[in-house]
């Protein structure tokens, strides 16, 4: 017979489970600590400091913020650099994303999908930057020599190298929402002589449309928050990619983003100067874009499991 | 035989195009990667060598190898796995095992999966807020691994609460049977059958870790330090420490006049890196799988 716990071993007991819930509630800490922490660092500029005006920091495209008789910090054109290549990433991963996504989960056969998620997941790990290497060497010789510009770092070049980044996420989520749904469906369509393609397109992408809808809102968040690859991608230019000329948007242009705009300023930048917390609001902007971007995903999948 | 009718033949042939685009998209999937990492190795080809590993670079970065970043690059990654892997293991059990059903764990899952989906630039200024001047660690390794452990320490919840789901409720049960508390349970039963599953989270935790570059940038890393070729006691947790990553972007963006192989080699000997301890984690997923019991 064992005896009964012991005091210390009650009290060990204690320790730990109590350990073990802070290390589970951890996570809502870190959240809320990004949060304070950025945006104690911007903060001062919003109630007031240096005659800071908020309309004006998200609506003009003037951008000089080094300027020593007048620096202005307009994000508009970051805002839409960031927007232009996002967009063109995403519509470009997308189609190939959710084609590879119906290959793997319809078409191939069990060691083949095997080896496609292998693949995927190499794909996934590759760094930031060295994607980004990729875009200053290879997709820049390959631009100019295409499309005969002199400068290749540009949206498109940014583009396909966020498009190829993400990809990963955009097949393996879409992969699961369509495995998600049951094969009762597959079978029901086959036997009334559907074929896979009638299968796919009237039973399939019906069914998982919010697992869908799902990827490609991660896909986004992805490509909105990614930094070095960017950085190194799109040519680093102020700039507005689209006027009124046609055609309107200049896929050829160089831009520059928010997040390069942090990672490539703020080592020069003096603690606590206007520059310095105005790359700290950029970031608190950042995270807010993310953080519903996120939380619309996740309630679309929320939506998928309650079904 | 029925002879195939017009309609039939019809939806044969979309069915194959269908089959053939949805091949074709696959591949634009397959054939980058492989693209890459030949580009890349066929462009470092002339400077590739243990050499470039272990020697300390020259001349303004324009000679020599990569032995200070590659080992800042280890230094960064063993300390933040120092600190993430307890917080996420001990994480991912208490989602698992005690969270009750209730808003309150739904809320920090949604913490979870929103914390690996905050852009990598933002991690990093919070790093710089939080550890480098309110903790007032300073530009240091500590504060960057910090910086990455909190970035990448969702990947070890995630792949230890799978680990732990794996483990058969029976196995609880029965020990819960005998008269263990749910800590001893956890200790002596759960954990001991997903330490396979913990493991590879970890090592993808580090994969994830040495690749970044954002969030070392303004935290612990610089542009150079003097360290002797194959030194291993070079930096402390308190030095500012080179780093692979941000070595690549520096001598591919800022320094004029590296010889071309240079930067290819440092972005081969980062992917290699990577990838080698990605494919050790797959590696181990299969071994698993094969060997399990129940």
């Amino acid at each position: 017979m064992r005896k009964s716990l012991t005091t210390r071993q009650i009290v060990a007991e204690w320790i730990i489970e109590n350990l073990i819930r802070l290390c589970g509630i951890s996570a809502i800490l870190f959240v809320f600590g990004i949060f304070f922490f950025v945006f104690r660092e911007g903060a001062p500029l919003l109630f007031g400091e240096g005659g800071f005006d908020l309309i004006k920091f998200l609506t003009s495209p003037e951008w000089y913020p080094s300027s020593n008789s007048n620096p202005r910090y307009g994000i508009l054109a970051l805002i839409l650099g960031t927007a232009s290549v996002s967009c063109l990433a995403v519509l470009i991963s997308v189609p190939f994303g959710l084609g590879a996504a119906i290959f793997i989960s319809e078409f191939c056969g069990p060691k083949l999908k095997e080896g496609l998620k292998i693949v995927i997941e190499l794909l996934a790990a590759i760094p930031s930057v060295v994607w980004g290497f990729i875009g200053l060497t290879l997709m820049k010789g390959i631009i100019e020599s295409v499309f005969g510009v002199p400068f290749g770092l540009t949206v498109l070049n940014g583009a396909i190298i966020l498009a190829l980044m993400c990809l990963p996420i955009i097949v393996s989520i879409s992969e699961d929402a369509l495995r998600a749904v049951p094969d009762s469906y597959r079978e029901a369509a086959q036997g009334l002589g559907a074929t896979r393609w009638q299968l796919i397109y009237r039973v399939l992408l019906p069914a998982a449309k919010n697992g869908l809808l799902a990827a490609v809102l991660l896909g986004v968040g992805r490509a909105v928050g990614e930094t070095m690859a960017v950085l190194m991608a799109t040519g680093h230019a102020v700039n507005i990619p689209i006027d009124g000329t046609p055609p309107y948007f200049h896929a050829l242009d160089s831009v520059r983003t928010l997040t390069a705009t942090i990672a490539a300023e703020l080592g020069e930048t003096a603690q606590g100067s206007p520059h310095y917390r105005v790359l700290f609001l950029i970031g608190i902007f950042l995270f807010c874009i993310t953080f519903t971007i996120n939380l619309v995903a996740d309630l679309v999948v929320r939506g998928i499991r309650k079904e | 035989m029925f002879q195939e009718t017009q309609h039939v033949k019809r939806k044969k042939r979309a069915e194959r195009t269908a089959q053939g685009v949805f091949l074709g998209m696959t591949l634009c999937m397959v054939l980058p990667l492989i693209a890459v990492v030949g580009f890349l190795i066929y462009k470092a080809s002339p400077v590739l060598s243990i050499d470039f590993i272990m020697d300390a670079p020259e001349r303004g970065m324009r000679a020599g190898g990569i032995w200070p970043a590659f080992w800042g690059t280890v230094c960064l990654v063993f300390f933040s796995v120092i600190i993430a892997a307890p917080v996420g293991v001990l994480a991912a059990v208490y989602l698992h095992e005690y969270a009750p059903e209730n808003w309150f764990t739904r809320m920090v899952n949604l913490a979870v999966f929103n914390l690996a989906g905050v852009p990598s630039i933002v991690h990093a200024l919070f790093g710089l807020g939080a550890f480098v001047l309110f903790a007032g660690l300073g530009k240091s390794i500590l504060a960057a691994s910090l910086t990455l452990a909190i970035m990448t320490f969702p990947v070890i919840i995630e792949s230890t609460k799978e680990s732990l789901a794996a483990v058969p409720r029976s196995f609880r049960e029965a020990c819960w049977n005998v008269g263990a508390t749910r800590w001893q349970t956890i200790r002596g039963v759960v954990l001991p059958n997903s330490t396979s599953g913990i493991l590879t989270g970890i090592i993808l935790e580090v994969c994830r870790a040495a690749g970044e570059t954002a969030p070392i940038m303004f935290t612990g890393a610089v542009f150079f330090k003097a360290v002797q070729g194959g030194d291993v006691f070079a930096y402390g947790p308190m030095d500012q420490c080179m780093a692979l990553s941000m070595h690549l972007h520096t001598i591919s963006t800022q320094v004029p006049g590296v010889p071309e192989a240079i930067p290819f080699a440092t972005a081969v000997v980062l992917l290699g890196t990577v990838l080698v301890v990605n494919a050790t984690a797959i590696v181990l997923r299969v071994i698993i799988r094969t060997r399990k019991k129940w």
